[in-house]
């Protein structure tokens, strides 16, 4: 319980304004888009402004109170959900000033609760480029991307979100400021805390700040969709491409489940008898781009891929990718609950790990439809339920439990980019090992000495 | 019903539709209410949530549930772009009819919704009694949009700077009008909206015009309530039925091919909701609503569709203007391009976009009377996009945003008109 004196302080920190008491409003931030039992913070504060923010940590390390930091709720893996019900909830979507755009030195300067998509727009209006694009970029927020070091389409050519992350700043659990990285390319002052920080799940420190890498934009890209009546000619043309030295920037993939659900909600003439379909998309100098787009299709005609499509202009290829932007809205019509997995293996392993999932569904009687980022092994088995069906719900667990197995046991991940959470905590010493936890959790408790951030997250404290 | 246990279960019948909800929360980025206030229980994700727990007995406090309810203007964006397709704007007008049931209507709603909208008498009396009122109460605005504030009455109305009522409203100005159809000619009821009957009359006067000049026939009775939007919305649907009720009557009196109204929110409510909602009063208005139903269209889409106006080439020396999609016209009924060509139909005037044209600009019928100062908020972003676009004119096409769009332009001083699409064409002919 949360004492009204505390409320008062932070009303009086904050303005009545930015700190939500009242049931209906801290019932409001109990969830977040994985598929977990809700559970109601005590109280929910959103500072304005940094110095607001390390002023809110440091009163809740003093009176002992578990916090969580949310930006747009939009994980995956429980991490925003409130530990138990004393927990504070710390929004960050009152922090969304981009501070600097520099486009002499290509770096940017943000506050945490910037969202992604509008960071991406403002530094596009300067002519550069932040390519880190997570499907949720219309609403997360820069702070999440780092804390769950969230990747995207474009990240078989352009990397994930650690990769532009330059340089940040965070308060700690004691409402410290820490500061590590620079605005510089190079920088070895101190430890790599910054790295540190990217995919910590809100369990090391509060991000208050972070420089993030920008680059030149593209001057052309181009298009091409293949279909493929086997999945192992697929899984040997994108090996193929990567041989023939072409680093696409969009490598995605659809199997056949997932191609028929499209097709029967657009009715747009997808080939329903394909094994699968790959979406590619090469980028760079417009010379090399006709290169390797020609190297593509070269490829894919190799891999006897039955069909290669080359949109003509930015119409036909919004047309032709329609099946990929569609893929998730149309799963997740079919049934009540979406349960979407990140399982990730090697490139070489796709093959070996569809028949997996298609087995795996098989034998717990469920559907799936799996689509997902071919070009980093990262794919997204979306499991099609109705969770108040307790029943069926257990047989997803098990299920789910089984495709993590099989994603280890072909040297894979648990989690590609939807991170750990609560959701998968349980298995990560599966996946590393006993060590790896013990560390982690003696890291924390010298971090954290009362256990307050995010405490049941990842390998817990 | 006075139990918390039966409010419940009577909410338990959207189950199945929240669950839908997959809690992604892309709905942020549209919801022009989260927008203004960033807060999780003002967008859709949120609502869902708690008229979920309402259901589940999660929460005991009907009274907040319905504040959170409130706080949404019913514009559809969240979900015109929602992955799952929860159907949001079902939920919410259900579980709002439920919880005021529970709970009991606003006092002054139900006078206005119960009483004044369904008796078009009496509605066109106390506003005609008003009209020539208005010189001593509302002082002018002095602004390019022609609207007045009510310094006096700053208590109720708050600072908006609205149109004055019009001193003869459309229907006393014309009596009833049913125009003879001649053989292979085309008849249409003309539905002017409230507003269009009361405030925009120069812009309803367009539409008679326009569909003059394509010879079309025109039925337009006296007598034509709400659409019931305005009860509908505040979960009044016994209201709103009665509203129904007598516009179904007195459009079932005459033949006619199409039904056209000049504002989206009463084309979009006669389309989705009446049929709806007539399902409940069964007999013979269930067939009545769903016949009109089928034949109702907004005006740009008939002229466009049917009438087959075009866009021409503009002059060189065109007026630009800049097109707001209002949400139900848009993102209900799919209408978009429609009105442009309408505007591009007239050669003195070229349309130049904005950013965020279809961005709900935050009147939201009865919600710019509660919450006021985020429809100002909101509508704010809406003035930016505007005069940001550089244009002379912003055109929409309902009523509802011409006022806010005159409320916020005014508010900023700005020089920027706000005409209806057939206003602009009907200026050439
Ligand atoms: C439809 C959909 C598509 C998605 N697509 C992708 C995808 O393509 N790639 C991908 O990687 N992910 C994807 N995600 C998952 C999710 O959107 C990302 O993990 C995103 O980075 C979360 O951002 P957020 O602002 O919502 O963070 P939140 O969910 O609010 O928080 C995520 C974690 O970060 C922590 N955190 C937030 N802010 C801070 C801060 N300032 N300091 C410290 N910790 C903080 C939180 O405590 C929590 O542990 C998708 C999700 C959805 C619903
Ligand atoms: S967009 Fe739809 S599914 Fe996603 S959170 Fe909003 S209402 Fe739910
Ligand atoms: S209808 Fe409009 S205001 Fe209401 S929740 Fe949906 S997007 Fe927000």
């Amino acid at each position: 319980m949360i004492s009204q004196a505390l409320i008062k302080d932070f009303e009086a920190l904050l303005g009545k304004e930015n700190v939500f008491s009242s049931e209906a409003d801290r019932q409001s931030y109990s969830y977040d888009s994985a598929v977990l039992r809700p559970v109601v913070p005590a109280l929910v504060v959103r500072p304005t402004n940094t110095e607001q923010l390390g002023l809110c940590v440091k009163k809740l390390y003093d009176n002992g109170i578990p916090m969580t930091v949310r930006g747009a709720g939009t994980n995956l893996s429980g991490g925003t959900i409130p530990d138990n019900s004393d927990t504070v909830v710390i929004l960050t979507n009152g922090l969304t000033r981009i501070l600097e755009i520099n486009v002499n030195d290509l770096y940017a300067v943000v506050e945490p609760g910037v969202v992604t998509a509008d960071f991406a727009a403002a530094v596009a209006k300067k002519n550069l480029f932040y390519p880190p694009d997570p499907g949720s970029q219309a609403v997360s927020t820069i702070g999440g991307n780092i804390a769950e070091n969230a990747g995207g389409l474009r990240g078989l050519k352009y990397g994930v979100t650690k990769d532009y992350l330059m340089g940040i700043e965070f308060f700690d659990a004691t409402g410290e400021i820490v500061k590590s990285g620079s605005r510089t390319v190079k920088c070895v002052t101190g430890y790599n805390l910054t790295g540190m920080i990217a995919q910590s799940e809100g369990t090391l420190g509060v991000i208050s700040q972070a420089i993030l890498k920008l680059v030149p934009p593209p001057k052309a890209s181009k298009a091409l969709v293949a279909v493929f009546d086997d999945l192992q000619n697929a899984a040997e043309a994108v090996a193929g491409i990567i041989a023939a030295h072409v680093v696409p920037c969009t490598l995605e993939f659809l199997d056949n489940n997932t191609i028929v659900r499209v097709d029967d909600f657009t009715k747009a003439g997808l080939p329903r008898q394909a094994a699968a379909m790959l979406l590619i998309e090469v980028d760079g100098h417009p010379a090399q781009v006709e290169d390797d787009a020609a190297a593509v299709e070269r490829v894919l005609k190799d891999n006897k891929a039955t069909e290669v499509l080359v949109p003509k202009d930015a119409a036909e290829k919004f047309k032709l990718w329609e099946a990929r932007r569609m893929a998730l809205p149309v799963l997740a019509r079919c049934r009540p609950t979406t349960v979407l997995e990140d399982a990730t293996v090697p490139r070489s392993q796709i093959p070996a790990m569809m028949k997996a999932i298609n087995d795996i569904a098989a034998k717990y009687k469920l559907e799936v439809g799996t689509f997902g980022h071919a070009g980093d092994g990262n794919l997204h088995p979306t499991f099609l339920c109705d969770k108040r069906d307790h029943n069926e719900y257990a047989r997803v667990e098990e299920a789910i439990d089984e495709l993590f197995d099989v994603a280890i046991k072909l040297q894979g991940t648990l989690s590609g980019e939807h991170g750990i959470g609560t959701a998968k905590a349980k298995w990560m010493e599966k996946e590393t090992s006993r060590g790896t936890i013990l560390f982690s959790q003696r890291l924390r408790r010298a971090l954290d000495p009362k256990g307050l951030l995010n405490a049941s997250k990842l390998v817990g404290i | 019903m006075n139990n918390l246990h039966q409010l419940a279960q009577r909410l338990m019948a959207l189950d199945d539709r929240i669950t839908a909800c997959m809690k992604c929360g892309l709905c942020q980025a549209v919801c022009p209410m989260f927008g203004a206030t960033g807060m999780e229980a003002d967008v859709a994700r949120g609502k869902l949530a708690l008229i979920s727990n309402l259901a589940h007995e999660m929460i005991q406090d009907p009274e907040a549930v319905a504040d959170k309810l409130g706080r949404c203007l019913l514009c559809g964006s969240c979900q015109a772009s929602c992955p799952p397709g929860v159907k949001i704007m079902d939920v919410f007008m259900e579980a709002r009819e439920v919880v005021n049931a529970y709970i009991g209507l606003h006092p002054v709603k139900k006078m206005v919704f119960r009483t004044l909208l369904a008796k078009p008498g009496l509605f066109n009396f106390a506003m005609r009694v008003g009209a020539p009122m208005q010189g001593l109460i509302f002082k002018d605005s002095k602004d390019t949009q022609g609207t007045v504030c009510a310094p006096m009455l700053n208590f109720m109305l708050g600072d908006r700077h609205i149109r004055p009522l019009a001193k003869t409203p459309l229907h006393v100005r014309h009596g009833s009008i049913n125009e003879r159809c001649p053989a292979g000619g085309i008849k249409v009821a003309f539905y002017p909206g409230c507003m269009g009957d009361k405030m925009y009359v120069d812009m309803a006067e367009a539409c008679l015009k326009v569909l003059r000049h394509h010879k079309v026939a025109v039925y337009m009775p006296t007598g034509l309530a709400c659409c019931g939007i305005p009860a509908l919305s505040s979960g009044d649907v016994e209201g709103m039925m009665k509203q129904m009720k007598v516009n179904l009557d007195l459009l079932s009196q005459t033949m006619f091919d199409y039904l056209v109204t000049p504002c989206g929110s009463c084309t979009a409510t006669i389309k989705e909701y009446w049929p709806h909602y007539a399902q409940r009063m069964g007999g013979a208005a269930v067939g009545q609503a769903r016949e009109i139903a089928a034949k109702t269209m907004d005006i740009n889409a008939f002229l466009v569709e049917v009438l087959k106006v075009q866009a021409v080439e503009a002059a060189a020396n065109a007026h630009k203007v800049t097109f707001h999609d209002s949400c139900h016209l848009k993102k209900s009924l799919g209408v978009a391009a429609q009105p442009r060509t309408v505007i591009g139909a007239n050669p003195a005037y070229k349309v130049t976009e904005m950013a965020e044209a279809d961005r709900c600009c935050g009147c939201g019928g009865s919600f710019n009377l509660f919450h006021y100062d985020h429809s100002r908020k909101i509508g704010q972003r809406k003035r930016n996009n505007v005069v940001d676009s550089g244009a002379e004119i912003v055109a929409t096409g309902c009523p509802a945003c011409m006022m806010q769009l005159e409320d916020v332009l005014s508010h900023n001083g700005d020089a920027v008109k706000v005409k209806h699409p057939v206003e602009i064409y009907a200026e050439m002919l």
